[in-house]
């Protein structure tokens, strides 16, 4: 079939972790634009939900660490972390081995791909799930990009990995939707968690609601860091969807930053 | 690779039940496995959060492993200030604090 929905999200840990300690009047709102985009995700009736995940030293450390990798598994546990510390119930999550293996090997044309077989989701896959596939019913893929550990993958590098995805999307009779979650500009997991360039993750989502490769792509990790945070890395997710959408453009459908989350969540879509 | 060990720890710790329940059973037996220094055996056995912290150990780590160790999210982000005013800027990786100024010195 194709792809039949793209979007991008947050994932922080205190989405859910930290839920009473927010804002109402921001929490809410985000909330509702989270379980919206599930909603229409659902009402596609996808026989996958790709999950392009920034992965946290959950399943891949320094000792074999790949740029990309895609899972290749019957199903998932998750999440790896405290489930009362994230406030999720740890579960199993259905996958799809078959249809991820003609995947990848559709990829690996392209790309050199990594994949396995084995796979604990953290709060990078678990949140968006808790929101957008609530009954955990949707068989789901998880891609890995490093964000974590450098030396990590060039943006154009990220880009080009959507459009090899969405090429081999695009190849099977599958219905397939693909989510991408990061953050924006943040500094998790420091002493100034909390902290979030608004102007800049605005400028970003500018970019990617455009859809525009090259402004995309331009960001120096130099840069990043300075302006973004560690955090900011994470944008290879979003700039992969991109990538799957190229062509499109997109709708926001959420930005606000919520401190005690960390992040600037975010939530919006490409219309393809 | 010392820094590296530490992080390795803890990454099993975080992800694998049978390490979380040895660390629970017998920390100290458990470390033995890891080729550490006193400094990073005494940071991890108190547990000092702040100067593990300052060491350089990835955050996305050390955050659950200072939740394993029963701190509190507030309590977690103290340590990180208190490891920084005791010992000093964060000596190696990513998870260095900013507050617009870069690293403390």
């Amino acid at each position: 079939m194709t792809l039949v929905y793209a979007g991008v999200c947050s994932h922080a840990p205190g989405i859910t972790g930290r839920a009473q300690r927010a804002d109402p009047a921001l929490r809410e709102p985000f909330y509702a634009s989270f379980r919206q985009m599930g909603e229409e995700i659902r009402a596609q009736q996808p026989d996958a939900l790709i999950v392009v995940a920034a992965e946290h030293f959950a399943n891949f450390f320094m000792d074999n660490m790949p740029a990309y990798c895609m899972g290749m598994a019957e199903d998932y546990e998750g999440p790896i972390e405290d489930e009362q510390w994230l406030g999720i119930e740890r579960r199993r999550i259905p996958g799809n081995a078959e249809l991820a293996n003609r995947l990848i090997e559709r990829m690996l044309h392209d790309v050199d791909l990594a994949y396995a077989q084995e796979w604990k989701f953290d709060h990078g896959v678990m949140v968006p799930l808790h929101f957008l596939t609530p009954a955990y019913d949707v068989p789901v893929i998880p891609i890995n990009i490093n964000c974590q550990g450098p030396p990590i993958t060039p943006l154009h590098r990220a880009y080009e990995f959507g459009r090899t995805l969405r090429k081999a999307c695009d190849a099977v009779d599958e219905r397939i939707a693909v989510v991408g979650t990061g953050g924006l500009s943040h500094w998790p997991a420091t002493p100034d968690s909390g902290k979030i360039n608004e102007t800049w993750d605005r400028t970003f989502l500018d970019r990617w609601l455009a859809n525009d490769r090259e402004a995309l792509t331009s960001y120096s990790d130099e840069a990043t860091y300075f302006d973004a945070g560690q955090g900011g890395f994470e944008i290879r997710t979003f700039i992969a969807v991109a990538g799957a959408a190229e062509g499109s453009t997109g709708e926001l459908y959420y930005y606000a930053p919520i401190p005690i989350f960390a992040v600037g969540c975010t939530i919006a879509r490409m219309h393809l | 690779m010392s820094l590296y060990t530490v992080q390795k720890l803890l990454y099993q710790l975080n992800r694998d039940r049978s390490v979380q329940q040895r660390y629970k059973d017998d920390f100290a037996a458990l470390l033995e496995d890891y080729d550490l220094t006193g400094e990073e055996r005494h940071a991890l056995a108190a547990p000092d959060i702040g100067l593990l912290y300052v060491m350089g150990v990835n955050g996305q780590l050390l955050m659950h492993y200072a939740a394993l160790c029963g701190f509190e999210w507030d309590q977690y982000i103290s340590a990180m200030r208190e490891g920084l005013a005791e010992h000093g800027s964060v000596r190696a990786g990513l998870y260095a604090a900013t507050d617009d100024r870069g690293a403390v010195s």
